[in-house]
Formats: structure tokens, sequence, C-alpha cells
């Protein structure tokens, strides 16, 4: 048991939770098709009419929401409420394509505060704390999303934006941080860079950190715990779907609890639509309950993960999320073989290396190609040539093992690899360009 | 006692060995010896200077640096010289990972810089069969 942040919600009994959801499908159900063009067109199209959703159990008539349909009404297509009503947008960083652009009223915007405030509770955040937002701010919707959670706790809001690791760290060190929300590979860079100026884990005041906004796997989530000296929770969200803290991890780290109250979850199977189970594997899929400027009804995230409602140790009743197991956008097929760089992650990180790669995917005479850059640290490099390229030959081997493929290694030089936002570019697929 | 070399990760890169040596350049640092290994990836730049602590300081921002305790061995100025040093070397059953060879300004002597797996018995080989070697004093001597 612990704190929370809005109790009474939180901890409500699933029956509680499903007359919360009932009440609210009906009227978002209703708003959606009373202002969203586009979406009534595709209810219309399926022969749905808005009293045909009474409870969330009617949510599976509904048509679903892709990417692709975002793009198309890009940008007020989707739009819920007339723009005056509107305080602030924020987008996606549109690297696969063209940028999503997602709208939110006042009330959209304390909404998802209150997610994330749930989330920095969870974390055992309260308004003694100081609170190092080093998520990038402007568009992306992680340093304001943080920023708002943490000031409805009362946490003292260090207002970083990611980047300037320098001012970051003395930040940190001189105002006493005790809570950093970033992304996790910018954490782990922080958590390097600490080392490399000789700190120890001890010597910050930081107790828990909240990582989401790309995959990050378990071995990374122990290895920023211990260069950082915290617990380190995951949070999740899209800005599809308002922006991080649409489900957050509590203190049992296993899993996300999906703020129930604000978007209902379901599973699919990616390729037939058709709803899947409790506890199957397959592609999570968001509708909005009470959203009024960007509301998405059945919107397939191409997450793949499980849903689970068992009792969990910290008292919370929302259902729980896993990690993210892949991403379709993130799936490369190479040669064939489906390729997520979480794999790539998990052999590095088991290899005693930094998570800091690069993966170029190439087509030469007509055959793939994949190279991966790994960044080394001084106490890999040997001045022996044989002894470097034994390095690079024991982590391909290791990789052929996990991927199933031969990819090529080559070693590079520590912070070679360029971060923007704090975000790693993963992967450069240079393959479309002979297309 | 044997000697510190410095290995110095270079980028395959426009301009990265041009940066390195530059900074030692800018900080009054001579280079005694040097050999530079490129591989297709990246090269390794070995330097022994006059300064190694200081070299490290101002390489340290460009790259990483590491350090390696090698043998400089001086040759005698006449034919079958090396083949008497990598004899005794070879009797004692001591491998070679890599050599080069520089002259030193002071005696104009010409000396061969050896990584070997064990430094200090190489060094300890080489003296009790007469082969002198160098030292880290003597480095910023010559
Ligand atoms: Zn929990």
């Amino acid at each position: 048991m612990g704190n929370y942040y809005q109790p009474e919600i939180e901890t409500a009994s699933r029956e509680e939770i499903l007359a919360i959801q009932n009440e609210k499908i009906v009227k978002q159900v209703k708003h959606v098709y009373d202002n969203v063009k586009y979406y009534r067109d595709l209810m219309d199209a399926k022969g749905v009419k808005p009293e045909d959703i009474q409870s969330v159990d009617d949510i599976k008539k509904l048509p679903f929401l892709t990417k692709a349909d975002l793009r198309e009404a890009y940008p007020y297509g989707l739009l819920g409420t007339d723009l005056k009503n509107c305080v602030r947008i924020h987008s996606t960083s549109g690297t696969t394509g063209k940028r999503v652009v997602a709208f939110y009223t006042q009330h959209d915007v304390d909404l998802w505060n209150d997610c994330c405030a749930r989330a920095i509770v969870a974390a055992d955040g309260s308004s003694e704390d100081v609170c190092q937002v080093a998520y990038g701010y402007g568009l992306f919707t992680g340093g304001f999303g943080l920023h708002g959670g943490s000031e409805k706790v009362g946490c003292l809001t260090l207002p970083m934006s990611s980047g300037n690791t320098d001012r970051q760290i003395q930040f940190m060190m001189d105002l006493g941080a005790t809570i950093l929300c970033c992304t996790p590979s910018y954490a782990a860079y922080i958590g390097e860079t600490l080392a490399e100026k000789g700190y120890k884990p001890s010597d910050n005041k930081l107790k828990a950190g909240i990582f989401g906004a790309e995959p990050w796997t378990e071995e990374m989530r122990h290895s920023i715990e211990e260069s950082l000296g915290i617990k380190a929770y995951d949070i999740y969200g899209l800005t599809e779907t308002s922006g991080p803290g649409v489900a957050f991890e509590c203190c049992a780290q296993s899993g996300m609890h999906i703020n129930e109250d604000h978007f209902y979850a379901e599973i699919i199977d990616p390729d037939t639509g058709e709803v899947l189970p409790e506890g199957s594997k397959g592609e999570l899929v968001f509708t909005s309950l009470d959203k009024e400027a960007f509301p998405l009804l059945r919107y397939r995230t191409r997450d793949i993960c499980v849903l689970t409602r068992e009792k969990c140790a910290c008292g919370r009743t929302h259902v729980k999320m896993s990690k993210p197991m892949g991403r379709s956008d993130d799936m490369m097929i190479i040669r064939g073989v489906n390729v997520f760089p979480s794999q790539i992650e998990t052999v590095l990180l088991n290899e005693g290396y930094t998570p800091n790669y690069q993966i170029i995917v190439d087509r030469v005479n007509n055959s793939d190609t994949i190279d991966i850059n790994v960044e080394i640290s001084p106490d890999q490099f040997s001045d022996i040539v044989g002894e470097n390229q034994a390095k690079e030959r024991k982590l391909e081997s290791a990789m052929r093992t996990m991927l199933g493929i031969g990819p090529k290694v080559h070693l590079v030089a520590p912070k070679s690899i360029v971060r923007s936002e704090g975000k790693a570019v993963r992967v450069i697929d240079k393959r479309k360009l002979h297309d | 006692m044997a000697i510190q070399q410095l290995s110095v990760f270079v980028e395959n890169q426009k301009g990265k060995l041009l940066g390195t040596v530059k900074a030692l350049a800018d900080a009054g640092i001579n280079i005694r010896a040097m050999s530079i290994a490129d591989t297709k990836d990246f090269g390794i730049l070995r330097l022994i200077t006059s300064d190694n602590q200081k070299a490290m300081e101002v390489l340290a921002d460009e790259s990483i640096v590491n350090t390696t305790m090698v043998i400089a061995a001086k040759m005698e100025d006449r034919a079958g010289a090396l083949y008497q040093v990598l004899q005794i070397l070879s009797d004692a059953q001591i491998n070679i990972e890599y050599l080069y060879a520089f002259t030193a300004s002071e005696d104009f002597g010409a000396y061969v810089v050896f990584r070997v797996s064990d430094a200090a018995a190489a060094q300890e080989i080489l003296n009790a069969h007469g082969v002198a070697t160098l030292d880290d004093a003597d480095i910023i001597e010559i």
C-alpha cells in the first residue's frame, strides 16, 4: 500500500470503475459524433449510431482509427471543439512521416496533468520532493506533461528540458533533485556523465526516476537504477492520447496501471481487428472517455502488449499493461526476419556495453544489410587491433543468436551517436532510398 | 622499468587525427614516438610523449585514451641487431603483439618499442642479455 493522488478513483472497485466508464463513454461517443465529421463518416459507413453505444461493452462496434487516419485528417479533421476553446497543441516528432497534431482544451490539460500527478505520487512523490523534468519542452509532450503533474503534486519543479547535461547535473546536485523525469536513454547518459565526473550513485539525492517515451528493457532499468542509485518507474503515453501518463508504473514495477477512468483499453488481433480475451498478447487500442478537443475512439497504438487485472500490491485497482513488447512502427523486416531494436539493446547490456547504439539497414545487391554501431567505454578499448576486432566478432555472434540474422558490429567512440531531444536516433533505414 | 604508452581511439573521419595531434601541439606536448594501426572502423594511435599525464588530460575531451606498459629497447647500429633481440624474446616464450621504431634526438640511437604480454618479464630478460631499455625518466630526457 502506498500513497495515491486520487485514492477514491485509483483504488475504486471494478464495479465503480465500470460505472464511471459506462457513463462517460455514452457522452464521449455522442460528443464525437456531433462534432467530428471524419469519425461520424466512419461510423455511418459502418452503420453504427451513437445510441448503439450504451456501455463499454459496445465499444467493439465502433470503427478503428489508425495513424493513417490522423495523417489524413491533419490538421483539424479530428478536432472535437471550436479552436477558440483550445489552449494548446502538441505534436509528434514526425520521424516516421507526417506529424500528428493533438489539441487540448483547459479541461484536457487538467485531466492529463492529473494522470501525470498520479504517476509521480506512485513513484513516491509528494510536496516534499524536488522534481527535475529533463524531458524536452515544446511540441513534444514529455516536458509539459510531467511538469504539469509535478506542479499538481506540489513538488518543487525544475523545468530543465533535455540537453545541456552539465547544467542538468549542476542543478541536480545543487538543488538536491529527488525525482528525475526524462527518456531512459537520457537517464543512462546522465548516469554515465555523473560517473565520468567522479560522482558515486550515493552522491546525489535522487530516489526515483520516471522514464518513458521510448522502448527500454529490464536490463536497462537495472543499469539506470544502479548508476543513479534510484528506483526507476516506467510511464506510457502517446501524443495522440494526450501524452505520458495514460499508464504508469507503481512500486510493484510489474506493468503500468492504465488510468481507466479516462482511457478504455482493448487488446486486439492486429491482423483481424478482433478483440482478444483478457491476458492475450495483441495490439493495444485506446478509447478516450472524457476528452474535449482531441477525442479519439478506438485508436490503434501499434504497441503489442498484454493487459492483466490481477490484484496489485500497491492497492490500485486499474488494469495493468505490460511494457510494450514491440511496436510495429519500430519493427524492421530484414531479410524476411522481424527485428526489434529492444532485442539488440538486450544483447548489448548482457555483453556489458552501454545501450548507446545505432542500427543502419541498407540494401546492397538486392540483399538487406544490417550494421550496428556500438559506443564503447574506455575500459573496453584495447591498444591491440585483434582484441577490438574480437569484441566486435563476439557481439556479432551474440546478435546472430538473438536476431536470427547476422549483423556487422562496429565499435565507435563514446557519445558519437547523435541524440536529439534526449532521444537517440536508433534506426536509419536507407533501403527506402533505393525503392 | 618499462615505459608508459598512450593509446588513443581515433574515429575514421575527416579531421579526427588532425584534431588529436593539434590538441597535443596546443598543449606543448612533444611526441617522442608513435605508430598508428588502422582498422576498418577506427584507428589506434599509439604515443609516447614528453608528458603523458598532461597528454591524457588534453585528449580525454577528444576521445578515449588508455595506457599500456611497453618496452623501448636500444638497438645496436649493425646488421642482425633486431634479430638478436627478437631471438632473446622468442627463447623466453614472450609473444609480441606489435612493435615500432623511433630515433632519439639526444644520442641519435635507434630504439624499438615492443608491446608484449608481460612487459616486466621482457624487460628483465633483455637487460640480463645486456640489451639497454628506457624507463619513464629517460623519455623526458631524450
Ligand atoms: Zn500497482
